[in-house]
């Protein structure tokens, strides 16, 4: 009990940080993306007899940062970018589980976290992930930010916008692996985007907001992952729907004009 | 001092040639207008000189080496574009937004100081979305200004803005070219503001057709009858 929750309060730190600048970059459904390409790398482990996440941070990194060069380079969207990163993932998993006759009850701890499990190894690599993942994000903390701004200007002051791009997608791949164990595959995006979504209705500047966004994501795991364990339902259900209720919660407050306009 | 040199600039794009062997100097202090009609190549020219448009022939220098050898002339640059383009909730506040441009982060005070000197200094903690037109520009001006940057580059920024902040806006160009001797480069497509800001022209329409100045190319009726009417040409074709 103890390990889930300082699991969960690290991976909720680090999904709303990276989660926060993939949203300002129109990008809110590539965490999703990942996630689901790492479907096949949990396959491939599984099937290869190795431990499933190491097999899903090697592929879901790659092939990341792979459909990133291929967009670029040719030009696709990014929403149509993440269709095809998406659906491979998928597509990928579900013929390597056809090959090796099925292995149902491991994917399903997969596809919905089970972070009430987590061990002790997962427990350490979760902290040290999300304290090196944070330190690089305060080191390059204006050249992330202004790239995300606006790409363009960037350039011209000098920051390495594609270097910094791939960087953030390596971040992201390397993020939602680790997040895999609180959620799932399915549910990973729910952590990425709506702690942001509803700290941006509040936050004026860019540290408020981000403050905002990981209070509320610390708020919906810790709660979750309580209320599920009184109650013994699902922690990934119950994390995702509080958020909900917080974001709910702020439109309604917003929409009542308590809110000051933004 | 010669600050900008570029010989013999072409910019061929698929279906255009956008610039045609464009060759003009600028020097330490200059305040260049450069006008043309929509589709001159303005923007080409900027994004060639800025390091965004690497396709070009010919040669760009600033401060006499070639950027094709090295990029650091862009610290010596403060870029404002025509319509910064950001997300309208994107949730950074008015010093948020000067912030990114500090390159010394120990600058601090820094950015205070600009926006004072900008007048916007009341609105510094205010989201970059909830301010007119005109008051994004001048925190856009104070980012490009924050790293006291030698030349401006400016792309036709008061498009879209209303004629007091535009007024405003003018008085503050002056002022640092006059006062800060900060070498201006700024595109536009008002002719009446050129020939009171500005003491050199560049006259392009994909090519230069005059560069001087500018007290030279208004007192010439001819040049401006020729520029009026190629600009209206242009204007009819787009319509």
């Amino acid at each position: 009990m103890h390990r889930a929750l300082v699991s969960g309060i690290a991976i909720a730190i680090l999904c709303s940080v990276v989660g926060l600048f993939l949203v300002l970059r129109r990008y809110s459904l590539f965490g999703d993306a990942i996630a689901h390409s790492s479907f096949g790398g949990i396959a491939l482990g599984l099937l290869a007899g190795v431990y499933p996440l190491w097999t899903a941070y090697g592929v879901s990194i790659v092939s990341a940062l792979i459909i990133t060069r291929i967009k670029d380079r040719f030009n696709i969207s990014g929403d149509a970018s993440i269709a095809v990163l998406l659906s491979s993932g998928i597509a990928v998993g579900l013929v390597i589980i056809g090959l090796s006759g099925g292995f149902t009850i491991d994917i399903f701890s997969f596809l919905f976290g089970s972070i009430l499990l987590v061990s002790v190894n997962d427990t350490v690599l979760i902290l040290l992930l999300t304290g090196a993942i944070l330190i690089v994000i305060l080191l390059l903390y204006r050249q992330i930010l202004y790239s995300t701004f606006n790409e363009e200007q960037a350039k011209v002051s000098g920051i390495p916008v594609e270097q910094i791009n791939y960087l953030i997608v390596f971040m992201a791949g390397i993020t939602v692996v680790t997040s895999i164990q609180l959620v799932g595959v399915l549910l990973i995006s729910a952590l990425f985007v709506i702690p942001n979504v509803t700290a941006i209705m509040y936050g004026k500047g860019f540290k408020q907001t981000a403050i905002i966004s990981m209070s509320f994501s610390i708020f919906s795991v810790v709660a979750g992952i309580l209320i599920s364990y009184i109650f013994d339902i699902t922690p990934a259900g119950t994390i995702v729907l509080l958020s909900i209720g917080l974001l709910a919660g702020t439109m309604i407050i917003k929409s009542a004009g308590l809110l000051s306009k933004n | 001092m010669l600050i900008v040199e570029i010989n013999n600039l072409t910019v061929q794009y698929p279906d255009v040639k956008a610039l045609d062997d464009v060759s003009f100097v600028v020097n330490q202090g200059d305040f260049l207008g450069i006008i043309g009609p929509n589709g001159a190549g303005k923007s080409t020219l900027f994004d060639s000189m800025l390091g965004l448009n690497t396709k070009y022939k010919g040669t760009i220098k600033f401060f006499g080496e070639d950027i094709r050898k090295s990029k650091n002339y862009l610290k010596e640059i403060g870029y404002v574009p025509q319509k910064p383009i950001f997300e309208k909730n994107f949730p950074v506040t008015v010093s948020d937004v000067v912030r990114m441009g500090l390159r010394n982060e120990s600058d601090e005070n820094k950015i205070d100081e600009i926006l004072q000197q900008l007048w916007i200094h009341e609105l510094r903690n205010r989201r970059i979305g909830e301010l007119s037109g005109g008051q994004q520009q001048r925190v856009f001006i104070a980012k490009a200004l924050v790293n006291n940057p030698k030349i401006l580059i400016l792309d036709e920024p008061v498009a879209g803005i209303d004629q007091q902040s535009i007024e405003l806006f003018y008085s503050i160009l002056r002022e640092l070219n006059s006062k800060q001797k900060i070498t201006i480069i700024w595109s536009s497509h008002d002719l009446d503001a050129v020939n009171q800001l500005a003491n050199h022209v560049a006259c392009l329409n994909r090519t230069l057709f005059f560069h001087g100045e500018s007290k030279k190319f208004f007192s010439d009726d001819k040049l401006v009858k020729q520029y009026s009417e190629a600009s209206m040409q242009e204007h009819m074709h787009h319509h």
